[in-house]
């Protein structure tokens, strides 16, 4: 045809060639980043390297990598979603108030739900702060930060109040109520295994075919990557959008089902700077803030990377002081890494990274540099 | 190519010269080997369409980006800026096509950013106060300098924008386009402060899409054309036609309209559209504008930047509302459904800028091309990647995409072909009425072709077509119908065998005797 398309046709091959070492290194950085912290801290314990030791790590790592995939959907809409914490203790202490039994005084009986029953209204509520998060920010055009900010504030506020700042200790339920088995939600085991760690998997591999095998999927990645054209091309964006929020608030219950059923207790604090981690694992498993990239394989170690590092941090007995500057130190070198590799791709002639979704309405918004060039 | 060849008659009088200036991005080249001057004391004027190279030559003497070769030669010194400020100490200022003010901030703030007069204890806001006064009672504009610049309208915010560039005090000013926005009375204003510029020793360059209006205050004449000078004069010695014919030059064969078949019924209807301009104040961009276009024909809409062309194609497609009227699908009224069902009806938009409304720059080109028809390989609950690999793969081979394949990111293609992407997503969906807004922008002339090629070949198949363009030869291309707008109405229609002067006349850019 022109020049044009042959010199990008030779031109391109060659940006990617050559780095392979280093493409590898940077493109699987979590999975190295497990290995490394694995191999470490076998070397610094002899009881890091073992089947119990790793369950146990993997039950921890079940309740961030469950809330970490409901975040990374929010984060491939190029949103963010802070109230998962909030919304991780209020369903907790819901469900504590529902073991209890509910008095309804006008017909003087006492209903005890079963614990099935209390499940499914713990991810019910989750899903309705997931979508007062969508709708303000979907259909009143907040931004997602203010947004579920104001959320998380006030969901913390209800689990407060709802319990009077006190947990719940007795979850326990009573035989012949019919409503025992809160224990099989997280703390029981499955063939050996915690059930939360089952519930994560399941959960990772719905998500994974969700995102890679339906109309959804692709509608989240396209609108994430840019709002504009997804929606030009008939992709329902608004939907989409809310969606994303909906499922981050059932993540964010099912997490904390799993984290009361663990601990036997339900308390109106728990899950607190939860959605920072949940971000941290999301960011270290490689997707872009700014929407559009990312996938549930990296979220998984992200998610491992952190709960292993800080589990294993314990079990050396380095100071929980030490453990968060550690944590702070591998989030910030993941960021570090992630500018890199998507600064590298845009260097290709006219790549550039997708914006972010909030801001994309704005009537003034200055031209793509790249597109600028090929304009004029 | 030698300089001699095209270096204006008075090269003896040059305050600054462009020697031989080549940028090239990426594989394409906006300028090559270009000689420019600029006059002392005189407006020297830069004509050319679109894509021509003007804006990057503009950029390259105020030192806001470096050229891949040549040289730049002031007062007879070689010099090369390091950045727009380093040539801004140079006496060098440049207004922009793009408004680059901080709406947020006051007129003054906007005047003096960057360059804020001190005191020795913080700024000088009283002096600056003071001389944004002045610069807006030079300009003949009552605007407070306390003003913030987002409560301004576009042509006030225009007056800002030269403002800022008049108070630096530069020997030479560089205007691109700055009367895009401004009315009458405020080019008449514009005009004497250019005038008491020159008379006082300052430099001007000025591009203008208004033909008649730039002649009126220029010099000298330059045009330029794919990236190359073909034509410099003195004022005196030249008329439109002149210009015009230069501009436009010879006719690259871009096809012409396709014959052999009917035209079927009526596919579009556009009826008594308005659109209102979103930025609320209330002038309607879309005037009352009705259309109709017929099953197999091609259909071009001309105008200029502000006629109103990407708001109606917009309006139809669904992207921004109607204030009134609307439009008929086959007959059927899609003024109410969302752009997904009027896709799914077979009403289709390619916008204008690809990069920001076209691409998702984060996935594949085959992700990309199949991105508006999801449901077509769609099983119940889950896609079929062998389905949309059938898709792609047949999408790629019919508009000809040059990829290495249907999982290479969309980033790797060139413009023509990424544009062809675009163009090919909204084809995979079978359309009955297709709305290209200037689908030629920023593409090579041969993609460009192909790109037409494409176009008449399914108009044949009896689609209908309608696309924008502020090109004059585009539409003497494939359009069986041309279409004028101006200042949101029609203001002309013409067959396939209008002339380039006709339709620029009736476009408000030229009239032509």
């Amino acid at each position: 045809m022109t020049d044009v398309s042959q010199a990008r046709k030779q031109s391109s091959p060659s940006a990617s060639e050559g780095f392979d070492l280093a493409k590898l290194l940077l493109e699987g950085r979590a999975f190295f980043a497990l290995i490394v912290i694995i191999v470490v801290f076998s070397i610094l314990s002899p009881y890091y390297l073992s089947v119990a030791n790793f369950l146990t790590m993997a039950s921890h790592v079940a309740i961030f990598g469950i809330l970490a995939i409901g975040m990374l959907l929010v984060i491939l809409n190029g949103g963010i979603d802070l109230s998962v914490g909030s919304t991780l203790g209020l369903a907790g202490v819901v469900a504590g108030f529902l073991m209890q039994g509910v008095t309804l005084s006008w017909l003087g009986v006492v209903l005890y739900p079963p614990v099935w029953v209390v499940a499914v209204l713990a991810c019910m509520l989750g899903a309705v702060v997931g979508l007062i998060n969508g709708v303000l920010i979907a259909r009143f055009k907040v931004p997602a930060f203010v947004a579920t900010l104001g959320v998380m504030y006030m969901a913390r506020g209800l689990a407060l109040l709802m319990t009077s700042g006190l947990t719940y200790n007795n979850l326990g339920g009573k035989p012949e109520l019919g409503n025992t088995g809160f224990d099989a939600l997280g703390f029981n085991r499955l063939f050996g295994v915690p059930t939360g760690v089952v519930v994560l998997v399941v959960i990772a591999l719905i998500g994974s075919i969700v995102l890679n095998r339906t109309a959804f999927g692709r509608w989240l990645y396209a609108s994430g990557g840019n709002e504009r054209a997804a929606e030009l091309s008939g992709v329902p964006v608004k939907t989409v959008q809310i969606s994303v929020y909906v499922l981050s608030g059932i993540c964010a219950a099912i997490a904390g089902l799993i984290l009361s059923s663990q601990l036997t207790s339900a308390g109106p604090t728990a899950g607190t700077t939860y959605e920072l981690t949940a971000i941290a694992a999301v960011v270290i498993g490689g997707a872009a803030l700014t929407g559009g990239r990312g996938n549930i394989r990296g979220t998984l170690l992200g998610a491992f990377v952190i709960g292993f590092l800080s589990d294993g941090l314990v079990i050396i007995g380095i100071s929980s002081y030490w453990q968060t500057v550690f944590t702070g130190a591998v989030i910030v070198l993941a960021v570090l890494l992630n500018a890199v590799q998507y600064r590298r791709r845009s260097k290709l002639p006219s790549a550039t990274g997708g914006q972010p979704t909030s801001q994309k309405r704005g009537k003034a918004e200055p031209a793509n540099p790249a597109q600028g060039k090929t304009a004029r | 190519m030698k300089p001699a060849a095209d270096t204006g008659p008075a090269t003896g009088d040059a305050v600054l010269s462009a020697r031989n200036i080549v940028m090239s991005y990426g594989g394409v080249h906006a300028l090559k080997g270009v000689n420019f001057d600029i006059h002392r004391g005189k407006v020297t004027t830069l004509f050319g369409e679109n894509g021509a190279g003007k804006s990057t030559l503009m950029k390259i003497l105020s030192g806001v980006v470096t050229p891949t070769s040549g040289d730049i030669v002031l007062d007879g010194n070689l010099v090369s800026f390091s950045s727009s400020s380093d040539a801004r100490d140079r006496g060098i200022s440049i207004i922009h096509q793009e408004l680059s003010l901080a709406p947020n901030l006051s007129v003054r703030d906007n005047i003096f950013m960057g360059r804020e007069l001190r005191t020795r204890t913080g700024l000088d806001f009283a002096e600056e106060q003071r001389q944004a006064r002045a610069l807006m009672a030079d300009l003949e504009e009552d605007i407070d300098p306390m003003t913030l610049v987002e409560d301004l309208r576009l042509g006030q915010q225009q007056i800002v924008e030269i403002a800022r560039a008049l108070s630096v005090d530069s020997r030479i000013l560089i205007m691109d386009e700055p009367t895009s926005a401004l009315s009458a009375t405020e080019v008449e204003v514009l005009f004497k402060v250019i005038r008491d510029l020159t008379s006082r020793g300052v430099s001007i360059v000025y591009i203008s899409h208004h033909l008649e209006e730039a002649l009126q205050i220029t010099d000298y004449a330059v045009v330029l054309r794919d990236g190359a000078i073909t034509a410099t004069a003195e004022a005196r010695d030249i008329d439109l036609e002149w210009i015009v014919r230069n501009m436009v030059g010879e006719n690259f064969d871009l096809g012409s309209p396709p014959t052999g078949h009917e035209f079927g019924e009526v596919a579009l209807s556009i009826e008594d559209v308005s659109v209102v301009d979103t930025s609320g104040s209330g002038y309607s961009v879309v005037d009352h504008l009705s259309l109709d276009v017929r099953a197999g024909e091609i259909v071009c809409i001309y105008g200029l930047m502000g006629a109103g062309r990407t708001e109606l194609l917009e309006a139809v497609a669904g992207r921004v509302p109607m204030a009134g009227g609307r439009a008929l699908l086959e007959g059927e009224d899609v003024s109410g459904l969302s752009i997904a069902q009027r896709i799914s009806r077979g009403l289709v938009l390619v916008p204008e800028d690809r990069q920001r409304d076209g691409l998702v720059q984060t996935m594949t080109v085959g992700r990309n091309l199949s991105l508006a028809s999801i449901e077509a390989f769609a099983r119940g609950l889950f896609l079929s990647r062998s389905r949309e690999r059938e898709l792609v793969e047949d999408s790629i081979r019919k508009v000809t995409v040059k990829t290495a394949g249907g999982n290479a990111m969309i980033g790797s293609l060139s413009g023509g072909n990424q544009q062809k992407v675009v163009i090919g997503k909204m084809l995979t969906t079978n359309p009955k009425v297709i709305l290209l807004d200037e689908p030629s922008r920023g593409i090579d002339v041969g993609a460009k072709a192909e790109v037409f090629r494409l176009l008449s070949e399914r108009a044949a198949q009896g689609l209908a077509v309608v696309f924008s363009t502020s090109e004059v030869n585009e539409c003497l291309s494939i359009a069986h119908r041309i279409v004028v707008m101006r200042r949101g109405r029609i203001s002309a229609e013409f067959g396939a065998n209008a002339t380039k002067e006709q339709i620029m006349a009736a476009s408000g850019e030229a009239v032509v005797a």
